[in-house]
């Protein structure tokens, strides 16, 4: 125990730290040596970088990514995959048929090609999806950053209002919507319908991690700087905080896709003449016992895009978030 | 604790009025009539529209409206169902079955949902914990409604175990299929959080302690370990409230329990607007009052919440 960490003579005198006036380090320090050295060639890292150093070493996230790349262009462009239309070449004979040549999944009960209306049914899911992502984060980043970032009465009106909200389950407050708009049943009204009640969480997330954030040193050199309330809100905290509103907006995106499905297997979401999977699943519950696959099929690309989605918003938080991912 | 019962009630009367405000907003400020609207596609009888207008008293301004609405809900009057059933007296009938087969449910999520979550933290990394991660993630992705279906003709259809209906009277051996569907999407959330937890838990120092003062893991586990990891899942299981409502919907009117759920599944898919609306201003209240409880049990396990200021 030679080492001369605490400044300690090592000849044995003890150091009386009432008799000498106090303590004084000795000069010799320890010179600098290579560990200490900045390296400046080495590679850059911040939150992001580091994120995506370690997402692209998991399989989970390219399973994901392909899955979501796949429905996305599903969606954009269906006559790649099919040249069917999905409502015009129905055939009562062909009622719940099995596959046929060109019809590789067989009819629905109307007997309509169901590859097809699972292929044009993919667009209403994803857009869906986006619209409401867009109205909850817009919705979610004004409340949840005004009122982490300002405090006091804004906090308490806001955080209240976002109370109010949260406290309706969204879907049962869809359906009371979609009840009330029966008669303009379209992708923007359930979009609305959904969005309006799905914002509180999201403005929660960004609440709290405002909170942790708004009190960082940079924050208050910004402040010394002179720079104004807002524009720190907008520059400094904002982008910082922004880790968690990511991760939460692809979950509640797969949150929207199954929402709108519900809905339309309830029967209060799309119309008809909209393709929608949610409704194909709705045609087809009576018809379980004789033709499950025309329920099945349409269920199975509905929950494959969900968990592409869900598993996604995992390993991204797993990746922004140190503490996730030591549970790995 | 009597001043921490007082303060959280408190703090729910705000939450109560902006609920049914935002619902009674909802259905009675859009534009339009909205009797008319509530009966979508469909044309209502004269005499409906008439009894439902002195109903809902629309001759009045809109704030008038809503204090007369609200005053009925505070009498424990929350109007009448299409059929001219009063909604209370058809509350009094399917609640006992709903609330039977939510506290199946509950039980069977918390009881296989922590075990499974358990085992899967104790023995982070290993296979048994690589697939119960990939079935939780599963069953999140899959939706309620699909959930059912697929066991209805798995376990009713294929293999006979169960009945895919539940008869009248809901017995529990028909709840139990009902019961799993509705526990399933609940089940892998409290797996995955219990393992987290469990694993956040046992890397602690009075875990350690109690190991190296010579305790057994089989005290140490469910005394040390497992009591101190469930403080999340209690709280998620307020949170998750909500979802059970919308869940129990969905499941009652699959499997036709003959609960509330069921009740506002039937006035949904027929379009009967005004008893949707009644039902889902009961499930939000029930919400509300199960939060206020949960929130009040909170208090009762951990001090430190009662004492905030």
């Amino acid at each position: 125990m030679s080492s001369n960490l605490t400044g300690e003579p090592t000849d044995g005198t003890p150091v009386d730290g009432r008799s000498s006036t106090h303590y004084v380090a000795p000069l010799d320090e320890t010179p600098l040596v290579g560990v200490d050295a900045v390296k400046v060639a080495e590679k850059r890292s911040n939150l992001w970088i580091d994120a995506w150093r370690d997402v692209r070493r998991r399989p989970m996230f390219w399973i994901s990514a392909a899955l979501i790349l796949l429905v996305a262009l599903v969606a954009l462009f269906p006559g790649l995959f099919t040249q069917t239309p999905p409502n015009n070449n129905c055939i009562l004979g062909n009622s719940n048929g099995g596959p046929t040549d060109g019809h590789p999944l067989g009819f629905t009960k109307q007997g309509c090609d169901i590859y097809a209306r699972i292929i044009h049914g993919t667009s209403t899911s994803l857009s869906v999806g986006f619209i409401v992502i867009v109205l909850t984060t817009t919705l979610g980043i004004l409340f949840g950053a005004f009122s982490g970032f300002y405090g006091g009465w804004i906090d308490a009106v806001l955080s209240r209002l976002g109370d109010i909200f949260f406290s309706i389950p969204y879907i049962l407050a869809a359906v009371v919507i979609m009840s009330v708009l029966s008669q303009y049943r379209s992708v923007w009204s359930i979009s609305l319908a959904i969005g309006i009640f799905a914002w509180p969480s999201t403005a929660r997330v960004l609440r709290s991690e405002i909170l942790r954030v708004k009190n960082a040193d940079f924050v208050m050199a910004s402040t010394a700087l002179g720079l104004s309330r807002f524009k720190i809100l907008l520059k400094h905290v904002l982008p910082n905080s922004i880790a968690p509103v990511i991760v939460i907006t692809t979950i509640s995106l797969a949150g929207a896709i199954v929402a709108e499905a519900s809905l339309s297997f309830l029967g209060v979401g799309l119309g008809s003449d909209i393709m929608s999977w949610g409704n194909d699943i709705n045609q087809a519950q009576n018809d379980l016992r004789v033709a499950p696959q025309t329920l099945i099929l349409p269920s199975i690309a509905l929950s494959v895009t969900v968990f592409a989605f869900i598993s996604l918003g995992e390993v991204v938080r797993d990746a922004l978030d140190p503490k996730a991912r030591a549970l790995r | 604790m009597t001043g921490y019962i007082f303060r959280r009630i408190l703090q729910a009367i705000p939450v109560f009025l902006g609920t049914t405000f935002l619902i009674y907003f909802m259905v009675f400020a859009m534009p339009g009539d909205p009797i008319v609207a509530l009966f979508g596609d469909k044309t209502p009888n004269p005499a409906v529209v008439a009894q439902l207008r002195a109903q809902y008293h629309l001759d009045q301004p809109f704030f008038v409206q809503y204090l007369i609405y609200l005053g009925g809900i505070f009498r424990g009057d929350f109007g009448l169902s299409f059929s001219g059933e009063p909604v209370t007296s058809i509350l009094a009938r399917t609640f006992p079955v709903t609330a039977r087969l939510a506290i199946l449910a509950l039980l069977f999520e918390t009881f296989f949902g922590i075990l499974v979550g358990l085992i899967s933290g104790l023995r982070k990394g290993k296979l048994f914990d690589a697939s119960s991660l990939a079935v939780s993630l599963i069953l999140i992705s899959l939706p309620i409604f699909v959930i059912a279906f697929v066991g209805q003709y798995v376990f009713g259809v294929w293999l006979g175990w169960a009945r895919t209906t539940v008869g009248s009277g809901a017995p529990l051996q028909d709840l139990v299929l009902p019961a799993l569907v509705l526990a399933s999407v609940s089940f892998a959330q409290i797996v995955r959080l219990t393992r987290a937890s469990v694993i956040e838990t046992s890397g602690l120092d009075f875990v350690r302690t109690a190991y190296s003062k010579g305790l057994s893991s089989r005290r140490v586990i469910p005394v040390h370990i497992l009591r101190n990891s469930l403080i999340p899942v209690v709280t998620y299981l307020a949170t998750d409230f909500g979802v059970l409502l919308v869940g129990a919907t969905i499941t009652e009117g699959i499997f036709n329990v003959p609960g509330v759920g069921n009740t506002l599944y039937q006035a949904i898919i027929r379009g009967e607007g005004p008893t949707v609306v009644s039902f889902v201003t009961v499930m939000v209240l029930i919400y509300l009052v199960v939060n206020i409880l949960v929130d009040l049990f909170y208090g009762l396990l951990d001090p430190r919440i009662r004492y905030v200021k």
